[in-house]
């Protein structure tokens, strides 16, 4: 346990490095002013790289006395957060260009949210797993509300944030009760003391307050009534980092802190688990069937997708937590794709968000239409696309620890909210134009493309390559 | 009568509970519901330092400490974006947050 101060800081290079790089670009940004933004974007973007090869290549082992973790779980978490993030500076650099809100603070506050989510993933300790929820939760507030002048954007920061901070409050007094019966804020501690039964009742009634936490950061219902009042106001290309990277990097936690910390309360865990998994695809899958805005909509879907993920984690085995992390890193890469889309549509400079407006873009937007029918397929859950190994993985492993009446909601979920990417699909290839649309503009594309791409054919050789990632990440959790 | 851990305790509990409805039942004013953050805040410090007394383990405080200091940090951003808010619609009831609903 007992490392010294180098060591230490050698394991948690990707963070230190990307907190000096995050440093030097606010201050080299704040002397350039808006010219500097591009250029801070580019920085930023590097930094991120160079830090997920740092992660990729770190050693094992437990720093600061057990509050810093580093393992194969949190090297596959953080190589994909670190990865995934570029893509949402390039995104939001162009996207804040052209709506004339260019701020060098936007790749900065991506930076500072990419930290946060590092910490969290590596968190082995109470404290460690609050400073990291809070740096990822504070730039993410302050991200929700970056156009100062659009009053939907800054309700929706306001409206996060003040949910936010209700559920860092209910995590936090969680965190305080298990402190105070368990006698520590380790993980591995609080698992010992647990496991000797001198804790008592006080320590799961400080579970489930954190647990009420964790699950309104990954927008698990019943702490959902954020996501989709959130996803519609903010910026597109912000709602696209919104909706990959922070929830990988809550469900990691989630799993790191139920399978490490309480991983002998697993029976009372699991019933909370199941509970909230069930309600999150319910409320996904009929909450979206109302909604006409696409935004709005893809926020009940990212409900009902976190609830499928849940699922996974309720099996409380490995292959449960591997299917969590495949699901997880298939579900990112698919919701950024749709949202690229959305940022690269738009009509007389306004962007596209109701339905209506997607009427006949299969004649106006060929290209487009397919990737969106293609993102719709797989989320849907459609072989071969990705969506489809994705939720075949939670299946299995929920059948393979007994959960057949969870297994079947799945199945259930899934024909529900296929209603709403159908009739997405039906309006985009059968129903008649409006008029005309702006030309998309070329990042956006390119990364709704590529995403497609993804979703298939490349997916079939990548799940040869991340199958036995996510398993051997899986295993560190150390549950069977 | 000796003061005790279960009186702190309580009284952590009354606080954290006044905190919690200040959010839920307050209907005027987005500033109230920043002050029952803070209170909600307040009570895990003295939860944490009281825990942190009774088993006689310095991490309570520590943890109180970076508290205190993130609480700071909330409610600066809290307000920020309480002032782009207010910005927009001359206005902070919370009852005028809800342009978006479905």
């Amino acid at each position: 346990m007992t490392m010294n101060f180098q060591d230490a800081l050698v394991l948690a290079r990707p963070e230190v490095f990307l907190a000096g790089a995050t440093l030097f670009l606010l201050v080299y940004g704040a002397f350039r002013g808006e010219k500097g933004m591009s250029e801070v974007s580019i920085g930023a973007s590097l930094a991120l790289f160079t830090a997920a090869a740092f992660a990729a290549i770190g050693p094992d082992g437990a720093a600061f006395s057990g509050g810093f973790i580093a393992n194969s779980a949190t090297r596959f978490a953080k190589v994909a957060v670190y990865l995934i993030s570029p893509v949402a500076i390039l995104l939001g650099d162009r996207w804040l260009g052209r709506v004339d809100n260019k701020r060098f603070e936007f790749p900065i506050l991506i930076l500072l949210a990419a930290i946060g989510m590092g910490m969290m993933v590596s968190a082995g300790d109470l404290i460690s797993l609050y400073i990291g929820i809070e740096l990822q939760s504070l730039a993410l507030y302050v991200l929700a509300a970056f156009r100062r002048d659009d009053a939907k954007a800054s309700e929706a920061g306001l409206k996060y944030f003040v949910l936010g901070a209700l559920s860092s409050g209910l995590l936090l007094y969680g965190a305080s009760l298990i402190y105070g019966f368990a006698g520590s804020t380790h993980f591995d501690v609080i698992a010992q003391s647990i496991q000797h039964g001198t804790t008592g009742t006080g320590v799961l009634f400080g579970l489930v307050f954190l647990m009420c936490g964790l699950a309104f950061k990954v927008s698990a219902a019943p702490f959902h009534m954020w996501t989709p009042d959130v996803y519609e106001g903010a910026p597109t290309p912000i709602v696209a980092f919104f909706a990959a990277a922070p929830k990988l990097a809550a469900m990691v936690l989630f799993a790191r802190v139920l399978s490490e910390a309480f991983g002998s309360a697993i029976d009372q865990w699991r019933q909370i688990i199941v509970i909230t998994a069930f309600l999150s695809v319910a409320i996904g899958a009929f909450g979206g069937l109302a909604q006409s805005n696409i935004k709005r909509l893809l926020g009940y879907s990212s409900i009902a997708n976190i609830g499928y993920a849940l699922i996974g984690l309720s099996a409380g085995t490995a292959e449960g937590m591997q299917a969590v992390l495949v699901f997880m890193v298939l579900y990112m890469i698919d919701v950024t794709g749709f949202f690229a889309c959305l940022g690269a549509l738009s009509r007389d400079g306004k962007s596209m968000e109701s339905l209506s407006d997607f009427a006949g873009l299969a004649r106006l937007r060929p290209g487009l239409a397919l990737v969106l029918t293609a993102l719709s397929f797989s989320v849907m859950g459609l072989p071969p696309f990705s969506g489809f190994w994705a939720k075949l993985f939670v299946f299995k492993a929920a059948i393979a620890s007994g959960q057949w009446i969870l297994a079947a909601v799945v199945l259930l979920g899934s024909v529900v909210a296929a209603f709403y990417y159908l009739r997405l699909i039906k309006t985009m290839w059968f129903d008649p134009a409006p008029g005309q649309t702006d030309t998309p503009p070329v990042e956006a594309k390119g990364v709704a493309f590529a995403a497609a791409l993804f979703c298939f054919p490349l997916v079939l050789p990548a799940m040869a390559w991340l199958e036995p990632m996510a398993r051997t990440a899986a295993v560190s959790f150390g549950l069977k | 009568m000796t003061i005790g851990l279960i009186h702190y305790l309580s009284v952590a509990a009354i606080l954290f509970t006044i905190g919690v409805l200040g959010i839920f039942v307050n209907r005027k004013n987005i500033i109230v519901i920043l002050m029952s953050i803070e209170l909600i805040l307040l009570a895990v410090n003295i939860n944490l330092v009281a825990f942190s007394a009774y088993l006689h383990d310095v991490v309570g405080q520590i943890f109180a400490m970076f508290v205190l200091t993130v609480a700071a940090a909330e409610a600066a951003v809290g307000l920020a974006i309480l002032v782009t808010f207010f910005r927009n619609r001359g206005d902070i009831a919370v009852d005028d947050a809800s342009v978006m609903k479905g």
